[in-house]
């Protein structure tokens, strides 16, 4: 390899490592994504130009023709795509790295003799078994987003099935490297477990639980990519996808503290089982007040402090806009009016706070947990949007509750409380919330943009 | 176990590699404020594109005439670039959201 490859392979592993670095900041975020950007262009240009090989003409038109056409789709889909489906696009592009990664193991696997080293056969198969995975579950996890896969597939026993199953690609693998067996039919039939695994894994795992899922298989993807580094002793893969695996193994992890789970809990699903207890025993909790956007209208209109507790239901019903438009109404009546949003608000962490910068909410106004559940005892209407757990008493006094010790918003410390909901269904947890029978509340029912737009209206006329 | 020692003797030096890249990698995610786990997210994993220098040297080895190699290839290549220029181009849209504002 030539010395100026090397150096530029050199260079742009460094901004990746400085790249992720400042994405970890507010105020450098923008700048580092751009440096890492930068450097993989390096990388990219560098392994075309500058490799030390004679290659026909025709290969490069090829090579620019992929770059052109897969460069053109991913543009067209990261400028096209709406803010609230920002979960769905990641895991789709993650599956795409992860396509990538197997597709590179099937080829290699044609080259290995029996002179192959027995490490390098071993990457070769992991690249694909890791690669296969991770193409297939971030499918799963795509559709299961979009509302394509709905319902929670559980197969019985499906925790044992699946270790079972991994520990059985392992074992394949190993018998694979060790017998030497180079056949075609080998590999298919390891690129077909491999697919399986990807989706037996990710189908039982609840909806709320999948970014966490999907920060998993990332990290899965940055050692696939690693693993075809150590192929061809290439030093910008090896560290760029270990980078990308330990990182997104601590992100992983940080969204699980925030989610009050355990990385175990989701993978295992004990939530789903113990919330399906739970509902067993549910007992009525009283009855509820039902409101409408007038009543609700007058209340915020005669408040002095308004806390907005925006959820996923306005992520769903593509609100941002409209409770934009209501808070700066709020405003121009004179009412103080901030957002209480919490770390998992939205449809994956810090979520919410992409949605709200779309529709141009001043960003002094997004309020973190910690800073706003002091602010609660002085707060006149709370106007919950589409959350639910996150605003559960349960997790403070039912030891019994599957989301039980999760931090939430204390909106029943207010003096009253407006929630929007569609219905009485139970959120993501799938336990009932006692706060919809507190006395202080009243149900807005109705899409969440709907009741909102009325609500605005109502407020205009008056 | 002889496989793992063969392999740590044979790459001494990615075996190091490795080992310090991970302890870099958890280093530099540590503590982040939830707010920006979303686009962080996104761009990880626009930095896990990175496989597309794999598929580059794919393409570069094949010979015109073995169409199989070059046809997964190039299948390797336009996924791999649709995962980094989407990747990071997400990722900068959401960040420049966040920035209108002070």
């Amino acid at each position: 390899m030539n010395i100026i490859l090397s150096i530029i392979y050199l260079i742009a592993t460094v901004t990746f490592v400085v790249g992720l670095k400042m994405l970890g900041h507010p105020e450098t975020a923008k700048k580092g994504n751009m440096t890492a950007a930068v450097g993989m262009g390096l990388a990219i240009a560098g392994a075309i130009f500058l490799t030390d090989t004679q290659v026909p003409t025709i290969i490069y038109v090829l090579i620019g023709a992929a770059l052109l056409v897969g460069g053109i789709i991913g543009w067209l889909i990261a400028i096209k795509v709406e803010m609230t489906k920002m979960p769905e696009l990641v895991s789709l592009f993650n599956g795409f790295g992860g396509a990538s990664a197997a597709l590179i193991g099937l080829v290699e696997f044609g080259n290995i003799t029996s002179a192959t080293e027995t490490t390098i056969f071993a990457t070769v198969l992991s690249g694909v078994a890791i690669g296969a995975i991770t193409f297939s579950g971030s499918l799963i996890a795509w559709g299961k987003l979009n509302g394509s896969l709905k319902s929670v597939v559980k197969i019985p026993m499906y925790n044992i099935i699946n270790n079972l199953f991994i520990v059985g690609i392992i074992v394949f693998s190993i018998f694979i490297v060790y017998t030497g067996a180079n056949s075609q039919i080998v590999l298919y039939a390891l690129l077909l477990a491999g697919l399986a695994y990807g989706v037996l894994f990710v189908l039982p795992i609840g909806g709320a639980d999948m970014p966490v899922v999907i920060s998993l298989l990332n990290s899965l993807t940055g050692i696939a990519a690693a693993i075809t580094g150590i192929l061809y002793d290439n030093m910008v893969m090896l560290v760029g996808g270990i980078l990308v695996g330990s990182a997104g193994i601590i992100l992983t992890v940080a969204m699980c503290k925030a989610m009050n789970r355990t990385l175990g809990s989701v993978i295992f699903g004990s939530f789903g089982e113990a919330a399906a207890a739970g509902e067993s025993g549910n007992k009525a909790l009283g009855s509820i007040k039902k409101t409408n956007a007038s009543d609700s209208a007058i209340m915020m209109n005669y408040a002095t402090n308004v806390i907005i507790v925006p959820g996923y239901g306005l992520a769903v019903a593509q609100a941002q806009h409209v409770i934009h438009e209501l808070e700066e109404l709020l405003v121009s009546k004179g009412v103080n009016v901030k957002y209480a949003i919490h770390p998992v608000a939205g449809r994956m962490p810090g979520h919410m706070n992409v949605l709200l910068a779309e529709s141009n909410v001043d960003y002094d106004l997004l309020v973190e947990m910690s800073d706003i559940n002091p602010q609660f005892n002085n707060t006149d209407v709370v106007l919950v949007v589409g959350a639910n757990d996150v605003v559960n008493p349960a997790a403070h006094n039912d030891p019994s509750s599957p989301i039980y010790g999760m931090p939430i918003l204390d909106v029943e410390n207010a003096k009253h409380i407006i929630v929007n909901k569609r219905s009485m269904k139970a959120g993501y947890a799938g336990i009932e919330n006692e706060l919809f029978y507190n006395s202080k509340t009243s149900m807005l029912f109705g899409d969440a943009k709907a009741a909102l737009t009325e609500l605005v209206s109502e407020l205009k006329g008056m | 176990m002889n496989e793992l020692i063969e392999f740590i003797s044979n790459n001494l030096q990615i075996t190091y590699i490795l080992i310090l890249a991970t302890f870099v990698g958890i280093e530099v995610i540590k503590s982040i404020p939830a707010v920006l786990h979303t686009p962080l997210m996104s761009g990880a994993n626009a930095l896990s594109g990175v496989v597309i220098v794999g598929a580059i040297l794919v393409m570069l080895k094949s010979s015109p005439e073995d169409y199989v190699a070059l046809a997964l290839g190039f299948v390797a290549v336009v996924l791999g670039i649709i995962n980094v220029v989407g990747g990071f181009a997400v990722t900068d849209r959401m960040l420049q959201m966040f920035k209108k504002k002070k």
